[in-house]
C-alpha cells in the first residue's frame, strides 16, 4: 500500500526549472535514497514532500489525499512527516530536551512530565543519555544531528525526510549518525533520504533513484543501479563518487 | 626562559605604553597651563566651576534627578511592549490583519521622522489643550506619552532588523515539525531575536534616559529645570554643569557595558 505518492511534480525558481516531472511512491517501511549530484533536485524534493516549497505542477498525494492543492493547511500533513536537515537547525536558545519537547507540548499540549520518560528513553536509545540538558553549542555536530533526528521522531511522525543530515560532519562523526538511521530502518520507519554516502544507501536503501537535472533518470534496488546502471549519466555520476 | 618573539614582544609593548602616557601628559598639560590664559577664563572659572555654588545646588539636583529616573521607569517597560507588539505586526502575513500591519509601519515611518522636541510639543501642549478634566491634562502623561510614542518607534525597528537576522532555516525547521507560523514566531524566531538585540536596545535607551530632560519644556521641573532654576536664582551656571555629571554617571557606565555587550556578541557569533 502506498502511503506518498508522487506525480509529475514541477517546481521552479524565477524560471530555473529544478524538478522536471517527478514520479515517485513511496510504500510504508521503505527507505528511498536519491542520490545525484548537487543542483540535482533532491533537497528541493524533500522540501515540496513536507509542504516547505509549494509544487508549481503534478500532484503528491498522502493515503489517497491530495496535499498538493493549493491552499491546503500543511501542519497536519508536517506532523506526519518528520524532516531532518544538513544543518542540523537546532533551536539553539533550548537545551536538547526543550527542542524535542517543543511541537509536542505546542501541538498535542502534552505536559513535560508526560513527554520527559518517553523523550528522555529516545535519547538515551541514540546514545545522549547525557547530553538532553545540553544547549546546542555544548554538542559536537553529530550529537547535534542527533539532537535534530530525536527532535523529529518526538512527534511519532509516519515518514521521515533526511536531507544530506551526514553532508555537515566531519568524516568521524559520520558514522554515529548513520548507526541512528539502521536503528531507525530496523523499525521499520519509512524513510526518504537525500544522500552522498552512497554505500550506506547500497547496504539499506529498498529503492535509489538517481536524479539528475530535475528528473529520476533511473531507479531501482541498489545492486541494479549501483552494479548495473542502465544509463549513461548514472555510471558517469557514479564512477566520480565511488 | 621567554623566548625570542616573547621578549620582542615585551619590549614593543613597553615602548607602546611610554609613547601613549607621554603624548597624554603634553595635551593634558598643554589644556591646564593654556586655557587659563585665555583672556575670559576667570569669568568662566566664576560661573561654571564655582565650588561653593557646586555643594549648594548639587543635592538638589539629585533630587530633581529622582524625577527622571521615575519618568524614565513608567515609560521603559511601556516603549519596550509596544515596540514588541509593533514589530511583530509589521511582519504579519495574514491578509485580514493588512491594516494593522499597514498602520505599525506608519506609525514608525511617522515617529522615527520627527524630532523628539517637537513631539513632545505636540502632544504636551496639544492635548491638554482639549481641555480635559484633571489628572487628564497632565503634562507628566502626555510628556511620557510623546517619548513612548518616539522610542517604540526606534524599538520596534530594531526588533525588526533582529527578526530578519534570524536564518531562514530557523522558521523552516520550526514548521516542518508542524508548529504554526505563530508558534514558530513565538517560541523560535523571537526570543532569538530579542537576545541579539539587547545591546542595541540598551543604547536606545541610555538615549531615552537623556531625553527625559525634554519634558522640563512642557513643565515638569526635572534636574534640567531645577538647574535652571538655581541658575536664575543664583545667576551662576555650576548647576548645569552639576546636572552634566550626574547624566554622565548614569550614562557612561550603561554605554560601557552596551559595548561590552555587543563585543562579546560579535566574538560568539564569529
Amino acid at each position: 500500500m502506498p502511503t506518498l505518492t508522487l506525480k509529475n511534480v514541477r517546481k521552479s525558481f524565477g524560471g530555473n526549472d529544478v524538478l522536471r516531472g517527478i514520479d515517485l511512491e513511496v510504500t510504508t517501511g521503505q527507505m528511498i535514497c536519491l542520490i545525484g549530484a548537487s543542483g540535482s533536485g533532491k533537497s528541493t524534493l524533500l522540501r515540496c514532500l513536507n509542504l516547505l516549497e509549494p509544487i508549481d505542477d503534478g500532484t503528491i498525494t498522502l493515503d489517497g489525499t491530495d496535499i498538493s492543492e493549493p491552499g491546503f493547511n500543511p501542519q497536519p500533513v508536517r506532523q506526519r512527516i518528520g524532516m531532518v536537515f544538513q544543518s542540523y537547525n537546532l533551536f539553539p536558545h533550548m537545551t536538547a530536551m526543550d527542542n524535542a519537547m517543543l511541537a509536542p507540548r505546542r501541538i498535542h499540549g502534552h505536559s513535560r512530565a508526560e513527554l520527559e520518560p518517553r523523550l528522555a528513553d529516545l535519547f538515551t536509545r541514540f546514545g545522549l543519555g547525557d547530553r538532553m540538558q545540553h544547549y546546542p553549542d555544548q554538542l559536537s555536530g553529530g550529537q547535534q544531528q542527533r539532537v535534530a533526528i530525536v527532535r523529529a521522531l518526538a512527534m511519532r511522525p509516519e515518514i521521515m525526510l533526511f536531507d544530506e543530515i551526514t553532508s555537515a560532519l566531519d568524516p568521524e562523526l559520520v558514522g554515529e549518525v548513520l548507526d541512528v538511521l539502521r536503528h531507525l530502518r530496523a523499525e521499520g520507519m519509512t524513510m526518504v533520504l537525500a544522500t552522498h554516502e552512497m554505500g550506506f544507501a547500497r547496504e539499506l536503501a529498498d529503492t535509489v533513484c538517481f536524479l539528475d537535472q530535475g528528473r529520476i533518470l533511473e531507479s531501482g534496488p541498489p545492486s541494479q543501479v549501483f552494479g548495473d546502471p542502465q544509463e549513461a549519466r548514472t555510471r558517469a555520476f557514479l564512477s566520480r563518487v565511488l | 626562559m621567554p623566548t625570542r618573539r616573547q621578549v620582542f614582544e615585551t619590549r614593543q609593548r613597553r615602548r607602546a605604553n611610554l609613547i601613549a602616557a607621554g603624548s597624554t601628559l603634553a595635551v593634558v598639560l598643554a589644556i591646564v597651563l593654556l586655557v587659563p590664559l585665555a583672556p575670559g577664563w576667570d569669568r568662566v572659572q566664576r560661573s561654571f566651576f564655582n565650588g561653593e555654588v557646586f555643594a549648594k545646588t548639587f543635592p538638589g539636583l539629585l533630587e530633581a534627578f529622582l524625577l527622571d529616573i521615575a519618568i524614565f521607569a513608567w515609560c521603559a517597560p511601556i516603549i519596550a511592549a509596544l515596540g514588541l507588539a509593533v514589530a511583530v505586526a509589521r511582519d504579519l502575513r495574514t491578509p485580514a490583519l493588512y491594516p494593522v500591519k499597514l498602520a505599525a509601519i506608519l506609525y514608525t515611518d511617522i515617529f522615527r521622522g520627527l524630532p523628539v522636541i517637537l513631539v513632545i510639543y505636540l502632544i504636551g501642549f496639544g492635548i491638554p489643550g482639549l481641555g480635559l478634566p484633571r489628572p487628564w491634562n497632565s503634562p507628566y502623561i502626555w510628556g511620557s506619552l510623546a517619548l513612548i510614542l518616539v522610542y517604540a518607534a526606534y524599538v520596534a525597528e530594531v526588533i525588526r532588523s533582529g527578526i530578519e537576522s534570524i536564518h531562514e532555516s530557523q522558521r523552516a525547521a520550526a514548521l516542518s515539525l508542524g508548529l504554526s507560523s505563530s508558534d514558530s514566531m513565538r517560541f523560535v524566531i523571537l526570543p532569538q531575536a530579542i537576545r541579539r538585540v539587547v545591546p542595541a536596545n540598551m543604547n536606545l535607551f541610555i538615549a531615552l534616559q537623556k531625553d527625559v530632560a525634554l519634558l522640563s519644556f512642557i513643565g515638569p521641573v526635572e534636574i534640567f529645570r531645577q538647574a535652571g532654576v538655581y541658575k536664575s536664582l543664583l545667576a551662576n551656571f555650576t548647576p548645569y554643569v552639576g546636572a552634566a555629571l550626574i547624566f554622565l554617571a548614569i550614562t557612561i557606565p550603561a554605554t560601557r557595558y552596551a559595548d561590552h555587550l555587543m563585543n562579546r556578541q560579535r566574538k560568539a557569533r564569529s
